[in-house]
């Protein structure tokens, strides 16, 4: 079956030993989009990103990217495919420089335009640029999430994945980080944006999917779920 | 006592011996950092070495100083096979059953040795064995001066490779950060074959410096291997550098403690320093705090 979307996920199941967190997702990205995928705590946001990069095996179900069926590989060759997951709580590599960090998101994918790529991403990143040769367990927490992100850039990822980004961060950054986020999709890569921080992903997504549950309890364009306030009230506790 | 010149060769001496410990605990710390178990099959593997080296040597007169140039391939290649073939997929993705795996490996390579080359002790016979350079007020035995020499350029050779090849970088991601590493395209289950490989191929080139002045049988690894895990919770499980120095202090002070104490009750000293610095440091002397 091929479709034009960049991501088609079809009723997927997934979980830990006896517990099921996902049970029949059905998920599309498009190339260009900025989805959206909201939820509370522990309704299974990250089982579906683990899922989709390989992490949580698929139970049941197709996972199709770039036309491809995924839901089988290892992590490395999904990366390799250019599906990027930057995960919850950064998982950047403590005990080494941000330069090194940034030269592993290259480990496996455009690694010839490393060099190019680094400079790219330190531009984008000036805090990063002034402190390349620390080791990346000493940097503040939005420091951590820059890294993490630009770690997943270096890949340069087809889709990106983004886990709670926000987390932690002060008002301030959070509008930096949203801002950048528009801008990277702005230059044509997809984001699969996974949120708790409902207003301002709704802002500037194109779609919205609400999870709940172990299943979407609605999606639709992003516009129409932010006018909704029954619906964030139930699902999304506002 | 002793006067300066004895002391001052025990301790060079100690060095000497104490870099090929070095060596063996450097295998199994860089499994232990990486895969987080520790390799039960370390001693067995280091006996089958001996014996590859003593064979090479018997057979083929292959001096044993350049069998290590063939040894440390074939056993990288052995050990990244045992990790990726076997010990990987049988305990699936579990690190307790990694640990018992290694175990049942080693038992499987002693039994094999024992059962092809009984329990006979043997020793090859090299023109340089007892040679030795003359420092003025003491002797240093020329294969002791080479295992030396060959143990700091495996250390170099390795801290290059950890510090500027992507391999070595994925490495020391994998030890630190195994799902941010995954994520980032590194395949783990590669990366630990190739670190139980790299293991492996430090006790090759290590059995390749002991055989001119040691003997072979089929247990004779696990002796050295209770020294190199006592150094390598002394210098802090998974710690490189910890390996190194403290393989050199556990020569230096076997050396120092015979001196004292007489040739048979030398070890008591390691194993006294050893409580003594967990004491004071539980995490050992290079270890994180935990
Ligand atoms: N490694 C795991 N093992 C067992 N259960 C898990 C694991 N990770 C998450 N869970 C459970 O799965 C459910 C969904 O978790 P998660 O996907 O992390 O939710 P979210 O990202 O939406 O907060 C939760 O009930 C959580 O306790
Ligand atoms: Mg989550």
């Amino acid at each position: 079956m091929s479709t034009s979307a960049l991501l088609d996920i079809r009723g997927l199941r997934a979980g830990y030993g006896e517990t099921e967190v996902l049970q029949g997702i059905d998920l599309t990205v498009s190339p260009g989009e900025i989805v959206a995928v909201l939820g509370s705590n522990g309704v299974g946001k990250s089982t579906l990103n683990r899922a989709m990069s390989g992490i949580v095996r698929a139970r049941a179900g197709t996972i199709q990217f770039d036309g491809d069926a995924v839901e089988n590989e290892k992590p490395s060759a999904i990366v390799a495919r250019g599906l990027i997951h930057v995960p919850e709580g950064r998982r950047i590599f403590p005990n080494m420089t941000v330069s090194e960090n940034l030269d592993l998101g290259s480990y496996r994918r455009a690694t010839a335009r490393r060099a190019a790529n680094r400079d790219r991403i330190f531009s984008t990143f000036p805090r990063l640029f002034e402190r390349r040769s620390q080791r990346a367990g000493t940097l503040s927490g939005g420091e951590q999430q820059m890294l993490a992100i630009g770690r997943g850039l270096m890949a340069e990822p087809k889709l990106i994945i983004l886990d709670e980004p926000s987390l932690g961060l002060s008002p301030l950054l959070v509008e930096e980080l949203f801002a950048l986020i528009a801008r990277i999709n702005g230059e044509g890569m997809a984001v699969l944006l996974v949120e708790q921080n409902v207003v301002q992903s709704l802002e500037i997504a194109n779609r919205a999917y609400i999870l709940a549950d172990g299943k979407f309890v609605m999606s639709g364009a992003a516009a129409d779920i932010a006018a909704d306030p029954a619906l964030k009230r139930a699902y999304l506790g506002m | 006592m002793f006067t300066p010149a004895i002391l001052i060769a025990a301790i060079f001496n100690g060095l000497l011996t104490g870099a090929v410990y070095a060596l063996v605990a450097l295998g199994l710390t860089l499994v232990y950092g990486v895969l987080h178990i520790i390799n039960f099959a370390h001693g067995a593997l280091l006996s089958a070495a001996l014996f590859a080296a003593f064979f090479a040597f018997h057979q083929f007169g292959l001096d044993p100083y350049l069998a290590a140039f063939l040894l440390a391939p074939a056993f990288f290649a052995c050990g990244y096979a045992f990790q990726r073939f076997v010990i990987g997929p049988a305990s699936h993705g579990d690190d307790r059953n990694m640990l018992l795996v290694t175990l049942g490996i080693a038992i499987v390579i002693e039994n094999a040795l024992l059962y092809a080359f009984h329990a006979d002790t043997r020793t090859i016979d090299v023109p340089y064995a007892f040679q030795s350079i003359d420092l003025g007020f003491t002797f240093l035995a020329v294969p002791r001066l080479v295992g030396f020499g060959a143990v700091f350029v495996v250390a170099l050779l390795l801290w290059l490779i950890m510090a500027w090849t992507d391999t070595g970088k994925a490495i020391r991601a994998v030890a630190k950060e195994r799902l941010g590493a995954e994520l980032a395209g590194i395949d783990v289950a590669h990366i630990y074959a190739v670190t139980f490989g790299l293991g492996t191929a430090c006790v090759a080139i290590a059995a390749c410096l002991l055989i001119p002045t040691y003997y072979v049988n089929p247990s004779v690894g696990n002796a050295f291997v209770l020294i190199a895990f006592t150094i390598v919770v002394l210098g802090g499980m998974g710690s490189v550098p910890g390996a190194l120095i403290g393989g050199l202090v556990t020569g230096v002070v076997e050396s120092l403690s015979g001196l004292f104490l007489g040739d048979s009750l030398g070890q008591i000293g390691i194993f006294l320093i050893f409580i003594l610095v967990l004491l004071v440091r539980p995490n050992g002397l290079f270890g994180a705090k935990a």
